[in-house]
């Protein structure tokens, strides 16, 4: 190419110019472009897999593209690898934390331009470096900490402060909001505030969109590999965005009937459990769920809930009380005896206890039935019918790429969350102990968990729901226990409570106490 | 029983069991040592066992064939650097199977030494005596109580396993290579991303592993007596492993558990050698066990305290 095709990119810090990436089988980026102004806070939204992190990878080197290129600062420059996105002063602080779990929080910020003595590692001149750029940056760490010894919200910072040690003017997150609490995420955005006022590019990939409202100046939104849009935050909404990132028109409010409420299903007396250090998690609670309602259990992340759920799924030994399932006392019955008797159960942690993610899906999705006549006969798996069962599912949840041979890990996090969704719904349960349902799903696949989780409700289910996102549980529930400390603080139901109020109780306050202050 | 009592009372108040132990210690220190270094930089290397035995070969045809024991030394090393190559070729280049390629190698070890003795000395089972590396002489030291019938005619390189380990340490905890040598064995993926060569450092930890086992080998054959023997490191490469575990992956705790395994070993060798004890010959099977039975209760008891690196066994393949 000649000179004549010099653009003037130079208000840009950054720009990717008609990026081509194929992964066998996809294009994950089919010619996008992204311009990113010097000093902004510029957002890329898209569900999982539209292609975001892989258009970061390769700013940052990487993922070499197959075709485009890339302006920093007006300046064509390849990027080939990390080092050399590193001497253009770009960096990124990736969503799976790149840190050194056993080393402390000196080594893992300066490791790869250590400073040095001859052959020694200056750790004293390292520790000066890092406490220089804290002050500047208001980031404070404790320099001899060990990483796997901090909270995540710190071993972020770690990493924002490994960043911009590396002299970094360009800032690169990728989803830098999933592990955190919304506390740390308050934390994190006072730093991204710190770093713009000093002069910091950020690009930040998210989808979330209230985060993209609360902090960015501009917008990039992407599906499916493609730009589908770029805004000025300030002319956008969330739900202008939505529309965008999905292609569609999306809720971001489930929209549900009246609660035909039925019999009591499943009762919980005085239930004690312990968590894994033997201390006590769950002291002594009493509450029931009818069929055909959605009971959601608030409260933040650590307060007894998953004790609760597993003790009540059989997966966790009961200290003292009873857990009554259809009018039986089933307090001792082994996980497998309560799912014949008609419970489903969708776990918090969809790899570890969801699914198998080396069994390819059509085993995932008769687990816990391998020996249900239908799938099995006498000693032998019925392979065929097993897989036209598979099939039906894929079709029926959506589940993409709809291809039953595939791993449980091949698939991304939605994918599998409807796989687990599917089976437990395929086994027409009564009572369903859903724990996190949407942790770390895009908007897409959350509008369909939540339909799905309805509508079992209107099937006459009786729904369990442990959810650490408020809004989940306002939105689907049609009563609200707050769990504080093994405790339950208070029942609500959504119409006649706030989040103020539920936030309160969050935080330990009776709802009695609230309600007499109130008065 | 007061036999019993005043045998172990003997093996302890004689400075030979100190001896001993320390020779039989020395092997197993720099074999563990081959293993810190490989393993801190996350490569799984059972090949040890056979890195040792062709050290220990190589050190009997150098000193052989060139009548300098030093050099018998560097040939010892140089086969081991290479045999420790091919383990970093397939483990770390083409991402192989880690303890497969290591067992491979063992066999290969044994082949080729078993192979190569016939054809080189003309017989199965030993080598001739070759000359051995000289013992260093205290001089008047030598005549000081106790202390001296230790530390006097003992080979450098005993010396040279302890200085090693010092070496090791600073090394490892102290400079640049050391950070980045823990940092690719715990998250190589991190490492990457900020610029560290995760191969070429876990080359250079396998090939030091290298060095450091053939020198435990080369002990073993021309660090006293001056000959081979078939399968000579005769499972030293396992327990040099087990002082790496129980050392939990670094120079000093390795040293220690070295050391606790050549004394084992020592207390072993002068109990049988006692004469009040009367003891049959089968009853050396049973002493024979000593160090293993040592080995299992401290393995035991330091369960779940010794964590080996994040990233240890686990080929890095870059995407």
């Amino acid at each position: 190419m000649g000179k004549t095709d010099k653009k003037d990119y130079s208000e840009y810090a950054v720009v990717m110019e008609k990026i081509v990436k194929r992964f066998p089988g996809v294009l994950a980026n089919d010619h996008v472009d992204l311009f990113v102004k010097k000093g902004e806070i510029h957002a890329i939204v898209g569900e999982n897999g539209a292609g975001k992190t892989t258009l970061m990878n390769q700013l940052y080197g990487l993922l070499n593209s197959d075709s485009g290129k890339i302006y920093i600062n007006g300046e064509e420059v390849k990027i080939k690898n990390p080092n050399d996105a590193i001497k253009a002063k770009i960096g990124m602080v990736h969503q799976h934390f790149m840190l050194v779990d056993r080393l402390s929080v000196v080594e893992n910020i300066v490791l790869g331009m250590e400073p040095v003595y001859g052959p020694f590692f200056a750790r004293d001149k390292a520790r000066k470096q890092i406490s220089e750029l804290s002050q500047k940056f208001g980031l404070f760490v404790e320099p001899d900490a060990i990483i796997e010894d901090l909270p995540v919200g710190i071993q972020q910072r770690v990493e924002i402060i490994k960043v911009l040690y590396r002299g970094a003017e360009i800032l690169i997150l990728d989803e830098p909001t999933a592990v955190l609490t919304p506390q740390e995420t308050d934390e994190l955005f006072k730093i991204l505030g710190a770093l713009k006022a000093q002069g910091k590019t950020i690009i930040f990939i998210t989808h979330k969109l209230h985060e993209v409202m609360a902090i960015t100046d501009s917008v990039t939104v992407m599906q499916l590999g493609k730009v589908t849009g770029v805004v000025k935050t300030s002319d956008t909404n969330p739900r202008a965005l939505a529309r965008m990132m999905v292609g569609r028109e999306v809720l971001l409010r489930v929209e549900k009937g009246e609660a035909k409420i039925g019999k009591k299903i499943l009762r919980v007396e005085n239930l004690h459990v312990n968590e894994n250090r033997g201390l006590e998690a769950v002291k002594g609670l009493d509450f029931s769920v009818n069929q055909g309602e959605i009971v959601g259990i608030a409260g933040v992340a650590g307060n007894g809930q998953t004790e609760l759920i597993e003790a009540i799924t059989g997966l966790r030994k009961v200290e003292e009380g009873q857990v009554i399932f259809k009018g039986i006392d089933a307090t001792n019955f082994s996980p497998k005896r309560r799912r014949d008797m008609g419970m489903g159960h969708i776990p918090e942690d969809r790899l570890k206890h969801g699914l198998v993610a080396a069994f390819p899906l059509y085993y995932n999705f008769i687990l816990g039935k391998h020996d249900d006549p239908r799938f099995c006969d006498g000693e032998f798996l019925k392979i065929s019918d097993i897989k036209k069962f598979s099939n039906a599912l894929v079709k029926r949840f959506d589940v993409r790429p709809p291809l039953i041979n595939l791993l449980g890990a091949n698939l991304s996090g939605g994918n599998q969350q409807k796989v687990i969704v599917a089976r437990e719904f395929s086994f027409n349960p009564d009572f369903m102990a859903i724990s996190q349902p949407t942790r770390g799903l895009d908007i897409g696949a959350i509008e369909f968990i939540h339909k799905s989780i309805i509508s079992m409700r209107d099937q006459g289910v009786g729904v369990l729901l442990v959810s650490m996102e408020l809004e989940e549980i306002f939105s689907l529930s049609d009563r609200i226990l707050v769990m504080y400390e093994g405790q339950i603080m208070g029942e609500v139901t959504p119409q006649e409570t706030t989040t103020e109020e539920v936030g309160l109780m969050m935080a330990g306050h009776k709802l009695e106490d609230l309600r007499a202050q109130e008065a | 029983m007061n036999a019993w009592i005043q045998a172990i009372i003997n093996v302890f108040v004689n400075p030979i069991f100190y001896k001993s132990t320390l020779n039989q210690s020395t092997p197993l220190i720099l074999a563990a040592l081959g293993g810190v270094y490989s393993e801190t930089t996350g490569v799984v290397n059972i090949a040890l066992e056979g890195i040792m035995l062709i050290g220990a070969f190589g050190g009997v045809v150098g000193s052989y064939f060139t009548g300098n024991p030093w050099y018998g030394l560097a040939l010892g090393v140089l086969l081991g650097v290479s045999m420790a190559a091919l383990h970093a070729w397939a483990s770390i280049r083409y991402a192989g199977d880690q303890i497969i390629s290591g067992a491979a190698l063992i066999l290969l070890a044994q082949g080729i030494t078993g192979f190569s003795l016939v054809e080189l000395f003309g017989k199965p089972g030993s080598t001739d005596l070759v000359r051995s590396i000289p013992l260093v002489n205290l001089g008047s030291f030598g005549n000081v109580p106790f202390f001296g019938k230790i530390f006097n005619s003992l080979s450098p390189l005993v010396y040279i396993a302890f200085a090693s380990v010092a070496f090791s340490w600073f090394l490892i905890y102290k400079t640049r290579l050391g950070l980045r040598m823990r940092s690719v064995g715990n998250n190589p993926e991190a490492a990457d991303t900020l610029g560290v060569n995760v191969y070429n450092v876990r080359y250079f930890g396998v090939l030091m592993s290298g060095v450091f086992a053939a020198l435990g080998g080369a002990f073993l054959s021309i660090g006293e007596l001056g000959q081979f023997t078939e399968n000579m490191s005769n499972g030293r490469g396992f327990i040099a492993l087990a002082a790496m575990i129980i050392g939990n992956w670094s120079p000093t705790g390795a040293m220690w558990a070295a050391i606790l395994f050549g004394a084992a070993s020592a207390f072993n060798d002068q109990l049988q050698s006692q004469g009040i004890l009367h003891l049959a010959i089968n009853t050396q099977y049973l002493f024979g066990m000593i160090p293993y039975i040592i080995t299992l209760i401290v393995v035991g008891g330091l369960v779940g305290k010794s964590r080996a690196p994040s990233a240890d066994g686990i080929p890095y393949i870059k995407d």
